[in-house]
């Protein structure tokens, strides 16, 4: 059975240069970061971050702040949600327009080409909707939000406008190159019957990808619940909120009170997720 | 036999053997295929698992044994359909769902004062040259977050690593309260890495801001202390799941535990660790440049400023410099990966 050779056995120079060049960018990270690693682990900085890490202890469970953990959860949750469900909604038809070959190349267009100007326009399409997706993914939801933040006002809303906008980037993205993925011989069997493209999209391009659309959109969702807690840092809703005015006005006790909630509602929406996943895909 | 569709191998077949680089990963009943060895296989080739939370099904796991019964399958998708329906509706109104807020005169004079602000970019050589301190200092939190989380991952990740603690060849001849002493590290460290990779980077940031005070120190804490759960607990996948018998051929031969772990567990293992690491690092410039917005330095900060100062076109220029950032480590870190694993 052939066995797997340490890279340094195969090209040892590389390797070296690579180890060296590595090292040089460590040295120059934590110099440049000001990170003291001596100081961090060995004194001062460890000592600051058990006193502070001590102060949090016992969580407080008064119902009042179990409460307020509870209204936080929920909200929190709802704006992952929705968030989502708007994601599919924006990304659902942009991948339409990032899938070359139900544009302008491929099997369908093989035995037909389209004529030159049709051609040209569609291509144009397919690079209007790569730009776009580009610019709602590069921004990052945090900024999303405070954009939103400026048009709407505050509360929950313009964080689930954030988490649409960045995650229907994303989820554009990666529906686009599964659209392009899928296995062309159905596509050419119905063109082969005289299908119109819309059929050619419902019965060969859909049925194929709708699973690992699935898979793709419940994954974001995991990710969308982490998001969604720390929305409230910009005045976004949600737990995020709440811990920001715990730490800004040092309520320790109940601080710990939402961390303990988020990891509560991250580990549930994880467990959820993947029950679906398992189900569902 | 060969196949690509890894739904069907691990539907149908006994034994799932993965291949990289020409090189086994790892060789295992389907029903040990996680996730993670997944992701790990296919990390260099395809730019779709983007920076998950730590762990992500993209396929389908294997058909449990006994096919599920009959009305179990007819009452899902109604149940499901159901629950879903109701969450949603009352998910909208707990989020505070209000599309008109979107067109209101007000949203409408905002948003044009915004886009009005955004253009031009400012591209302003003055302006540029500020920003070039933050941009070093956002690639330099990214790197140093990495290397602590490796620092506090591994460690974790290997006493984690249930074939290293306390079960498999490397302890068939330990006794049972030596194997036991074992197992409480073990406990302990999954429930620490679930607990790093539970809580939010940002939230890491907030209160390492607190405890040792702004700049760029709280930022590397932050990557360091969440990347680590997510490093430690796919490092421990990996461990656990390479192919076991050259371990047994050492153990059979004599050989000590640490030369077992020396001469067939980690050559099997580093490449995939490595990757992975690497991988996690392209995740970290991309937290590394939002941390500033609680404090923690770099890009970030910048944005927030700017943002905060109705300096839209600062903005775009600072939202270019991130994608031109992000694309740039991508593709060196690809390139590495692809060099390394």
């Amino acid at each position: 059975m052939p066995r797997p050779v340490l890279a340094a056995r195969r090209r040892p120079r590389a390797t070296l240069w690579l180890g060296v060049g590595l090292a040089t960018l460590l040295v120059w990270s934590y110099r440049g970061a000001q990170v003291d690693l001596g100081g961090l682990l060995g004194g001062e900085g460890l000592r600051q971050i058990a006193v502070y890490a001590a102060r949090l202890f016992p969580p407080d469970l008064s119902p009042t702040t179990l409460g307020d953990a509870g209204v936080g959860i929920t909200e929190t949750f709802a704006i992952s949600l929705v968030g989502s469900l708007l994601s599919l909604c924006i990304a659902f038809p942009l991948s339409l327009a990032v899938t070359r070959t139900l544009l302008y190349r491929g099997v369908l267009y093989e035995a037909s080409p389209l004529p030159p100007a049709a051609r040209a326009l569609r291509i144009g399409v397919y690079g209007l909707g790569k730009a776009v997706l580009n610019v709602l993914r590069t921004v990052p939801e945090i900024v999303w939000a405070l954009i939103f933040v400026f048009m709407v006002g505050l509360g929950p809303f313009p964080g689930v406008l954030a988490l649409g906008f960045h995650t229907g980037g994303v989820l554009g993205k990666l529906f686009g190159e599964v659209l392009e993925d899928v296995d062309p011989r159905p596509l050419e069997a119905l063109q082969a019957t005289g299908a119109s493209r819309l059929r050619i999209l419902v019965y060969g391009v859909l049925p194929q990808a709708l699973p690992q659309f699935a898979s793709y959109a419940l994954y974001r969702w995991e990710v969308n619940i982490r998001a969604a807690a720390m929305m409230g840092f910009v005045g976004a809703g949600g737990l995020g909120q709440r811990i920001h005015v715990a730490i800004s006005l040092f309520h320790e006790h109940q601080l710990l009170t939402l961390i303990l909630a988020i990891y509560v509602i991250v580990t549930l929406v994880d467990a959820l997720s993947a029950y679906l996943r398992s189900r569902l895909v | 036999m060969n196949l690509h569709s890894v739904d069907l191998a691990l539907n149908n077949f006994p034994r799932v053997v993965g291949v990289r680089q020409g090189r086994i990963a790892f060789d295992l009943p389907p029903d040990r295929v996680t996730p993670e060895l997944l992701e790990v296989l296919y990390a260099g080739r395809s730019a779709r698992m983007r920076c998950s939370p730590g762990a992500t099904v993209f396929l389908r796991r294997a058909a449990p044994a006994v096919p599920s019964t009959a009305p179990d399958r007819a009452v899902f998708p109604y149940a499901f359909w159901l629950v879903f329906g109701l969450s949603l509706a009352w998910s909208l109104r707990a989020a505070q769902v209000d599309p008109g807020a979107l067109v209101s005169a007000e949203a409408r004079a905002n948003v044009w004062r915004f886009v009005r602000g955004t253009f031009p970019p400012d591209l302003s050589p003055a302006f540029l040259r500020l920003m070039t301190v933050p941009v070093l200092e956002t690639i330099q939190i990214s790197i140093a977050g990495t290397a602590l989380a490796v620092l506090i991952g591994l460690p974790l990740g290997i006493l984690a690593t249930s074939t290293l603690t306390w079960s498999g060849v490397l302890h068939e001849r330990r006794r049972r309260s030596s194997r036991l002493a074992g197992f409480l590290p073990y406990v302990v460290a999954r429930g620490g890495l679930s607990v790093f990779r539970s809580i939010p980077e940002f939230v890491w940031a907030f209160m390492f801001v607190r405890a040792v005070g702004l700049g760029a120190v709280p930022g590397v804490l932050a990557i360091g202390v969440a990347y680590a759960g997510m490093l430690g607990k796919v490092y421990s996948e990996i461990l656990e799941s390479v192919n076991p018998r050259p371990l047994e051929t050492l153990h059979a031969a004599g050989a000590s535990r640490l030369g077992i772990v020396l001469y067939a567990l980690v050559p099997q293992a580093l490449p995939n660790v490595i990757a992975y690491t690497l991988y996690r690092w392209e995740c970290a410039i991309r937290a590394s440049a939002v941390l500033g917005f609680v404090g923690a330095g770099g890009l970030g900060q910048q944005i927030e400023l700017s943002l905060r100062m109705f300096q839209f076109d600062e903005v775009l220029t600072l939202l270019g410099i991130l994608f031109v950032l992000v694309a740039a480590v991508d593709f060196a870190s690809g390139r590495i990966r692809a060099r390394v694993a």
